[in-house]
Order: C-alpha cells, then sequence, then structure tokens
C-alpha cells in the first residue's frame, strides 16, 4: 500500500512538474540568446486552448499536439517581431504578450467550457515497466512527459554539442562582438523565440489534454510565471530545469498530500512554501557560486540589439 | 522591402504623434473584431459605451479615477525604477502587504476615533510595501539575485499570507466565520473628495506624487542618478553614483508607493480586508509606467487611459453581454501597438525597390 | 433567523396609488439581473443559478428582461457592476458571499430596487438574503458514500473553511458514519472555488491515499473526470455532472434555484416583494438529486430514496442529537436539532469522529 502511495506521488510530481519543464526550457534557450521574453503565460494558455479545441474536434492527439506547439509559436512571432524588427523593450512587450494571450484564449474558448475530452493517457513501455517498482514509475508515464525529458537533452545537446548552439550562446553573451563577427544576431534570437514559443504552448497543451480533460480560462494558474523563475532558478543550464520543475511541482502536490495526512501546517503556508523555496535555492546556488566566475547569466539578456549597419 | 533607416535625431513630431497612431491602430483594429463577432449589435455603439459613456456620465467619470489613482501611485514608484533597469514586478505582493499592514493598524484601533488613525494607518501601508520590497533589494546587493524573480515569487507569498490573515488574527469575530476582517471604522475611511461617489484623495496624493516627481527628476541629483544608472551603469559608476544605494531607493520608492496604494484601496473603495485585495493594480501599472515612456506626468495620462478601458469595458460586457476578455485583449493590443509605434520616433520607415 | 415567510398583501387602494405614482407593475416587463462568480460553463456553482435564471425566462416570457453578467471578481469592482445594473434593472441577485457589502452599499444608494444577496446574512429593507440547506444534500450523500465505499475512506475536496463547507462535511460524515461505523474521512483544503488543475491534483492525492468515493465542495468537474478515469466514485456538485462521469457519477446534490427566482421575481412585478430571509432544503424544492445511477445496489437505492422522501417531508434533520464536537464537548443532546442561528450559520467545528484537524 505505501508502495503504491509512492508511486503515486511520484506520477502526481511528473505530471505537476512536466508543463513547467517545457515552458523553461523553452525559454532557456531564449534567454540564452540574450531575449528575456515574460510572455510565457500567454503562449502557455494559448497553447493550452489550440490543443484543446484540435483534440475536441478531431479526436486526434497528434494534431491536437501540433496545433499546440504551432499556436505557441504564432504567438511568440508577434513578440519576436516587435522585439527583433521593431527594437521594442523586451520587459514591456512581453508583459504585453501574457495580458493579450491571456485575454485572446479566454475569448476563443468560451464555447469549450462545458466541452469533455479523452485524455492522452500513459504508455506502458513494454518489459520495462513490469520491473517492479520503477516499472509502475519510470515506465509507465504518460509520453508527454518522456517529450519534456527529452527536449532538455535536446536543449542542452543544441547548446553545448553545436556550432549553432555555440553561437546563440556567443550571441547571448556579446551581441555586438557576435554580429561583428558576420552572425546574424536576429535571425538567431528570432528562431530561438519561436522555439521558446512552441516549447511553452506544449506546456500548456499538457494541462488542458494529460492532467485535466476539461477548458477553463486562466487554467495555467500562474506556471508561466514559475516557469521564467526556474529559468534563473537553473542558472540557464538545461538539466538543473528538471531538478527545479520537480522541487517546484513536488512541494505542490505534497503539500495536498500532507493536508490528507493531517500535517499539523496550515495549508496556505503550506502553499507558500513552493515561492519561498524557489527564493532560497536560488540565494543558495549564488552562495556556492560566489567564488566561482558567476558568467551564467547571460550579458545580454534583455538589452536591444542595434545594427549598426 | 521595408527597411527602418535612423533618423538623425528623435522626430519631435512623433513623440506626440506615435501614441495617437497607436490608439488609432488599436481602434480599428477593434472596429475589425467587433465586426466579425458582434452579428446583430452596432459597432458604433458598443464604441460610445467603450470610450466616451465614461467621460459623459458622472457616476463612471468618478469610477474611472478611482481605478486611475492607484495605478498612477504604483505607476510612478514603478517608473523610478524602471528608469534605473531596476525591474520591480513584483509591486502586486508590495501592494497587497502595505494593505494588510495599513489595514491591520486600522482593525486594532476599531473602537478608537480620531484623526490620527488613518495618517497612521497610511505610513504602515508604506512602511508594509517597503519592507517587503526591501527584501528582494538585499538579496539583489548581497547575492546578485535577479529581482524580477524576487519580488515575483514574493507576490504570491503575500496572497497566500493575506489569505493567512483573514482566515486567522485579522478576520471579523463576528462574521459568520468568513475569511474576511471587519469593515473599517469611521477615523479609519479614506476621505471622499466627491460627495456621492467612491473618489477618495488617493488621486490628490497621486497627482501630488507625479508633480514631486517630475521636479526630482528634473532637479535632483538622484533624478540624475537614476537617469544615467538605467542608460549605462558603467559609466554611473565611473560618475561616483552609487549602484547600491540606487537598488535600495528604486525599491523602497516603489515597494513604499505600492503599498500606499494597497492601504488606499483598503480603506477606501473596499472598506475592509478581503481576499478580493488583490486586483493586479501592480501588474497593470507596469504597462501604466510604460505606456507613458516613465514620465511622471504622462503616468497620470496612461492611468486613466487603462482605467477608461476597465470601466468602458465592464459596461460593454454588462450592456452587451461581451465577456471581460475583450478589455484585456484590447488591452494588449494597446500596448503593442504602442511599443511598435514608437520606432518611429528613432527610425523611419523606408520603402526602396531590392537592386541587385 | 428562520424559514421564509410569505408576504402580506397590499391594500388595493394602496396598490392603485402606487400604480398611479409610479406608472410600474404594470405591461412594463420586469428587469431583473444575476451577478455570477464565475462562468456559466462551469457547469456547477454559476451553471446552477443561470438555470434558475433562464427558468424565469422560460416562465415569465416577455414580462421579464434578464440580464447576467459573469465572472465578477469578489473585489470594490463588483460595486460598480451591482450599480451599473442598479441604474437599469428592478432586482438584482448577487450570486456569492463575497458581493455582500457591495450589495448592502448599492442597496443603501438605490432604496427602490431589490436586491437578493446568495449565502450572506445582512438583511435591509430592500435587500434579501437566501441560501440553501446544501448539507441535507450532503446527509443523502453521505450516505451513499458509506455504503459504496470499500476502503472506507471518503476523499473531501473542499474550499474554503466557510459555515456552508463545514456544515456540508460534518453532515456527510455524519450520514456515512450512520451506516457504516468504520468509515473514515479525508479533507483536502484547496482555497479555491474554481481551479480544476488544483482540484485534480486533490482528487488524485486523495485517491492516492486510499479514498474511493469522492466529494467535492469546490465547483468544477475536474474531480469527478479523475474519478471516472481512476475507476470510482463521486457526486456531482451543483449540477448533474453525468456527462463527465458516467460510471463515477453515483448521483450529484442540484441547486434548484428555479422557482425560488421565478417567485422572487413575480413577486416584483406584482408589487409584494418584501425583504426576506430563506434558508430552504429539499422540503422546499432547492435541493433536489441528480437520477441514481444504475450501477448502485438496489438496497443503497432504496435508502438514498428513503432519506430523500424524509428529508422532503421534514421527518428528519441530518444533524439529530446525540452528537459531540471535535473536541468530545457536547453539541447536541439525544433528539435535539441544532437552530439555525448560531449553530448551523456560524458553524466552525468539525463534529467528533473526524480526525482531521480543523483548520486553524
Amino acid at each position: 500500500m505505501i508502495e503504491n502511495l509512492i508511486i503515486e506521488i511520484f506520477i502526481g510530481i511528473t505530471i505537476a512538474s512536466a508543463p513547467l519543464i517545457f515552458a523553461a526550457i523553452g525559454e532557456l534557450l531564449v534567454e540564452r540568446s540574450g531575449v528575456l521574453n515574460l510572455g510565457v503565460e500567454g503562449m502557455m494558455i494559448v497553447g493550452a486552448l489550440l490543443g484543446f479545441v484540435v483534440i475536441s474536434h478531431t479526436n486526434n492527439p497528434f494534431l491536437a499536439v501540433l496545433a499546440a506547439l504551432c499556436a505557441g509559436m504564432a504567438i511568440a512571432s508577434i513578440f519576436a517581431f516587435l522585439t527583433q524588427f521593431l527594437l521594442t523593450n523586451q520587459v514591456a512587450t512581453g508583459l504585453a504578450l501574457t495580458l493579450f494571450g491571456l485575454g485572446f484564449a479566454a475569448f476563443a474558448g468560451r464555447e469549450y467550457t462545458e466541452v469533455t475530452i479523452e485524455l492522452i493517457g500513459p504508455i506502458y513501455i513494454p518489459i520495462l515497466s513490469e520491473i517492479p517498482y520503477l516499472g509502475p514509475s519510470l515506465f509507465s508515464l504518460n509520453p508527454l512527459i518522456y517529450l519534456a525529458f527529452f527536449m532538455v537533452y535536446l536543449v542542452w545537446w543544441f547548446l553545448f554539442k553545436t556550432k549553432q548552439g555555440l553561437i546563440l550562446r556567443a550571441i547571448g553573451d556579446n551581441h555586438d562582438a557576435a554580429h561583428a563577427i558576420g552572425h546574424n544576431v536576429v535571425r538567431y534570437r528570432f528562431l530561438a523565440i519561436l522555439f521558446g514559443g512552441a516549447m511553452a504552448g506544449l506546456g500548456g497543451a499538457f494541462l488542458s489534454l494529460v492532467q485535466v480533460p476539461i477548458w477553463g480560462e486562466g487554467m495555467t494558474a500562474g506556471r508561466g510565471w514559475i516557469a521564467l523563475g526556474l529559468v534563473v532558478f537553473a542558472s540557464w543550464q538545461p538539466f538543473r530545469i528538471i531538478l527545479g520543475a520537480v522541487i517546484f511541482g513536488g512541494i505542490t502536490v505534497l503539500q495536498l498530500h500532507a493536508q490528507g495526512f493531517d500535517i499539523r501546517i496550515s495549508a496556505q503556508y503550506l502553499s507558500m512554501l513552493p515561492y519561498l523555496a524557489t527564493i532560497v535555492i536560488l540565494v543558495a546556488l549564488r552562495i556556492r557560486l560566489k567564488n566561482k566566475t558567476n558568467r551564467t547569466v547571460p550579458n545580454c539578456l534583455g538589452r536591444i540589439f542595434h545594427s549598426t549597419t | 522591402m521595408i527597411k527602418l533607416t535612423p533618423r538623425p535625431e528623435n522626430s519631435k513630431a512623433m513623440i506626440i504623434l506615435s501614441p495617437i497612431i497607436a490608439l488609432a491602430l488599436t481602434a480599428l483594429s477593434a472596429f475589425i473584431i467587433f465586426l466579425f463577432i458582434l452579428e446583430d449589435i452596432e459597432v458604433s455603439s458598443v464604441f460610445f459605451t467603450l470610450f466616451a459613456e465614461p467621460l459623459l456620465d458622472s457616476y463612471y467619470f468618478s469610477e474611472l479615477l478611482v481605478k486611475a489613482a492607484p495605478l498612477m501611485i504604483i505607476g510612478l514608484g514603478l517608473s523610478i525604477g524602471f528608469r534605473a533597469g531596476i525591474w520591480n514586478i513584483g509591486a502586486e505582493g508590495q501592494y497587497v502587504m502595505g494593505g494588510i499592514a495599513g489595514g491591520a493598524v486600522g482593525l486594532y484601533f476599531y473602537n478608537v476615533e480620531g484623526f490620527w488613525v488613518l495618517p497612521l494607518m497610511a505610513v504602515a501601508g508604506i512602511l508594509g510595501g517597503m519592507l517587503y520590497a526591501s527584501i528582494a533589494a538585499y538579496l539583489r546587493i548581497k547575492y546578485q539575485v535577479n529581482e524580477i524573480l524576487v519580488t515575483l515569487m514574493l507576490t504570491y507569498v503575500a496572497v497566500l499570507f493575506l489569505s493567512a490573515m483573514l482566515q486567522g488574527p485579522l478576520r471579523n469575530p463576528s462574521g459568520f466565520n468568513f475569511p474576511e476582517s471587519r469593515i473599517f471604522h469611521d477615523s479609519a475611511m479614506l476621505p471622499i473628495i466627491w460627495e456621492g461617489t467612491r473618489l477618495h484623495i488617493g488621486l490628490v496624493v497621486a497627482i501630488l506624487l507625479s508633480l514631486l516627481a517630475w521636479f526630482g527628476i528634473k532637479r535632483h541629483m538622484f533624478g540624475m542618478q537614476i537617469k544615467i544608472s538605467g542608460s549605462a551603469p558603467r559609466a554611473a559608476k565611473f560618475a561616483g553614483f552609487d549602484d547600491n544605494k540606487t537598488v535600495w531607493y528604486s525599491l523602497l520608492i516603489s515597494g513604499g508607493l505600492a503599498g500606499l496604494a494597497g492601504l488606499f484601496e483598503a480603506s477606501g473603495p473596499a472598506g475592509q480586508l478581503t481576499p478580493g485585495l488583490p486586483q493586479f493594480y501592480g501588474f497593470t501599472a507596469i504597462i501604466v509606467a510604460f505606456l507613458a515612456r516613465l514620465h511622471p506626468i504622462g503616468i497620470l495620462f496612461s492611468a486613466l487611459l487603462i482605467a477608461l478601458s476597465y470601466v468602458g469595458g465592464e459596461n460593454v460586457q454588462i450592456d452587451y453581454n461581451l465577456p471581460s476578455s475583450i478589455t484585456q485583449i484590447f488591452q494588449g493590443m494597446l500596448l503593442f501597438y504602442f511599443l511598435a509605434c514608437d520606432i518611429l520616433i528613432k527610425y523611419k520607415v523606408v520603402l526602396f525597390k531590392k537592386n541587385n | 433567523m428562520s424559514n421564509r415567510r410569505f408576504s402580506s398583501v397590499f391594500k388595493l387602494s394602496i396598490l392603485s396609488l402606487v400604480l398611479a405614482f409610479t406608472g410600474s407593475v404594470s405591461a412594463d416587463p420586469v428587469k431583473a439581473a444575476f451577478v455570477y462568480i464565475g462562468p456559466t460553463g462551469d457547469h456547477g456553482w454559476t451553471f446552477a443559478h443561470d438555470q434558475g435564471a433562464k427558468y424565469v425566462k422560460e416562465k415569465m416570457g416577455d414580462d421579464v428582461v434578464i440580464t447576467t453578467v459573469e465572472s465578477v471578481e469578489e473585489n470594490s469592482d463588483s460595486e460598480r457592476v451591482i450599480t451599473s445594473l442598479a441604474r437599469k434593472n428592478d432586482i438584482i441577485f448577487t450570486t456569492s458571499f463575497g458581493y455582500m457589502n457591495p450589495t448592502v452599499k448599492v442597496a443603501k444608494r438605490y432604496p427602490d430596487v431589490k436586491f437578493e444577496h446568495a449565502t450572506g446574512y445582512m438583511l435591509d429593507d430592500n435587500l434579501s438574503v437566501y441560501s440553501a440547506r446544501f448539507y441535507e444534500g450532503r446527509h443523502v450523500i453521505g450516505k451513499i458514500a458509506g455504503r459504496m465505499t470499500k476502503s472506507n475512506v471518503i476523499g473531501y475536496i473542499a474550499s474554503f473553511p466557510i459555515p456552508e463547507v463545514i456544515r456540508g462535511i460534518n453532515s456527510a460524515y455524519l450520514a456515512a458514519k450512520s451506516v457504516n461505523p468504520d468509515v473514515s474521512m479525508k479533507i483536502v483544503w484547496v482555497y479555491t472555488w474554481y481551479d480544476p488543475g488544483k482540484e485534480a491534483d486533490a482528487a488524485n492525492a486523495l485517491i492516492a491515499q486510499g479514498a474511493d468515493i469522492l466529494m467535492q465542495h469546490t465547483d468544477s468537474t475536474a474531480p469527478i473526470t479523475v474519478a471516472e478515469e481512476k475507476g470510482i466514485y463521486a457526486f456531482g456538485q451543483a449540477s448533474n455532472m453525468r456527462e463527465w462521469g458516467p460510471n463515477a457519477q453515483l448521483t450529484g446534490i442540484i441547486d434548484d434555484w428555479g422557482p425560488y427566482y421565478l417567485d422572487r421575481v413575480q413577486a416584483v412585478k406584482d408589487g409584494t416583494w418584501t425583504s426576506s430571509d430563506t434558508f430552504d432544503g429539499v422540503q422546499q424544492g432547492m435541493v433536489k438529486f441528480a437520477p441514481m445511477n444504475n450501477n448502485m445496489p438496489v438496497d443503497v437505492k432504496n435508502e438514498a430514496m428513503k432519506a430523500i422522501i424524509d428529508l422532503s417531508m421534514g421527518a428528519i434533520h441530518p444533524f439529530t442529537g446525540p452528537i459531540n464536537k471535535q473536541d468530545g464537548s457536547p453539541w447536541l443532546a439525544e433528539g435535539e436539532t441544532p437552530p439555525n442561528f448560531p449553530d448551523l450559520l456560524t458553524m466552525d467545528f468539525y463534529v467528533e469522529g473526524i480526525d482531521s484537524k480543523y483548520p486553524n
């Protein structure tokens, strides 16, 4: 009985952290290129809606996931166009994106609040899922969860094992120098922003396609902002995103379990834990890094790139 | 091909024109969207309800001012920090803490009347917001932790804390155990400056603050410090300006003002502390600050504009059964267009044929 | 506070005087407005109120004009919404507790408009309050749950620790225990009325901890979808949620506001409206039930139906002594039932036997 509970908690944590992993890994790539996109919440909710709409009409999970991806990219392109071509302030543009995205999704989703769909269920990896303990927990997860982990690996591989990734990081650190060498700063950033949008859209779709089979306006409930925090928490290192998302998602889930076990702390204070933990761990990481050269923040993060040609 | 060529100097005409162009574009987009979604409703009457009615009807005009006041106050505080590159995204949390602190003082003296209660509450509200923002300032200075993250996370904490307070120590003992505080007594309520409406002295304070900020930035050394710090941190250090002091001032001022706005909301329109205290003023004020290009007088106007969209949007929602999300969409669009049109100040749009 | 009193009848002369002065109560349609806290698509609390509004329109046709405003936040903005409605309507229903202070304020400024505040406690000459004895509904589903659970753990997803929710928990527990002495209840507080993701998380946590039947005092259909997915039982909240849980939903508590709303709007039309305080239950038809699921054993179904009949005849009271409070102190003596005030309306304690700590 207790093993089942632990497995259930584990699965609950993965479900809670997957949307965060998607959104955060996308934003990580964006920020590595030197752009700060605060519009993650807006991109996530649009993805959640489009994925839900498509699956309710077609019953095809692949199309739905694809739609969510495209929706995130489409709305991210507004941000990309404004910040990269019209040189607008990134903080303000990102906020406008969040506002617009939330409003658009709420408006477009009006007709879908009474619709229910088939959730995308977990898959059971043959043979591996028979292993006691590990089987039902690690190898019987939702395919989108595996995809989230894969995307983290993919981003890490891209950033640190490819030439383009190196260029992107260089752009994030010193866009003037990179431009002088001849790299197309705007193109790299534009594509990175689109990727971030796609990932955020996926993260949102996870909510409406995996977690609950219904649509409700505002159902992202601040996860986009948490994802932004996770990127900083992870010091812009891809694999640390998983750690942060698990901690954050984990505390959220554990807080509910704690109530079930009648742990005598008030629910509000328990609910504060994930947010406080994020700050505390961030400070702790900084203290550890104090002696090493702190080069993890992309130097050009948030700065507008002015082409001199 | 469209190309942007930099102007030799900022176009003075565009500084005035670009917001107008942005407004026009938003109105046009709204018009087109309405044409699609409204089948049998007169688009012009929707526009009237949205933009004109709140200005012509005295009740709605007063409500417009009521909603604009906190946006002005918080926006002013934020603009000071933004000029210096200090991004206080958690003004909402400081607003809540200020409301709790000031409200708690008022509730503590609930059976005592006196002219000193309200000023004491205001001081408590300011201190509450300041203290809360100082956490981010400290962490940024000591550990270089980004204030965007800290202030944002602390916003969630503040809202949960409000809920805990209303379940516990601040709950109305004769309120059937609902999570609300007592209704504030007379000494704890803001004086109303327009008889018969909810318009309180918060508006006066906002206008005074904006004039103060304007002078401060124009004349005072501190203002120059912030102007320089924001645009070139290295130059500022070279000239001897203290970066740490800027961080403290920026966060304490924006936190304190946000806290004051929270207190004004609690002891003004709300009249008590409830879970509904947070109304995203802290986030909307960021947009207000940007729309005004961080200019203290401009903030008064952009706050009015945003407040207009709220009040008008709400009336459209009631009269035409349109969802409230319409207002959000238009606010987002307005900001997009505004930011986009800003480029016309620095750059000229040139059309040319691609040769070779 | 007592049950609904019927309004007094105006003398004909007074009526004609009123007619002469105001010209109302005639061919002009009555204008009624409803303020909702959530979207009508929640298929829960707000949906039920909207069904009530639709019922009024259906019955009164052209004699009434209905305005509804959705998703009005419980903050100082609501005062403006209510005021806007008061300028154009004859009667306004504010359907959530958090609108209390704003409703009171606007009612004072518009003495000719009638106001009805749901689940509140402040009255005025032109302000009524109304609420439903949902705990009677909990009594019935409590009995069903007690019988249907095999793990003897009932999972309860609760929103805020306000008296209405506490009443529901206590009533459900007592009823379950009366048919199953070994039953226990796990309660999780989500501090929201509507958040599908969080409600689903809570449902999953409760199930993981052994609950094989769910109850909720939150507004979305999320818990029922989780129950359906996990193959356990649950109950619909405020409306029939069968669509989201064809196998899971054993039955559901349905808030039937229609007849009450019709009554009040009609009273405005007839000029007979007076301020009242309504706290109705199964007997008056305000609390109804979704059809019993066919997968329920016949004897459980019959027991539930009998409870419903008993309630509708006023023959039983879900809180009948001997009942002690959670700390062991006595509350109700043998055969004693509690008065509305203060016991029911300010209930802030668990009954004996619930082993969760009372929140705060």
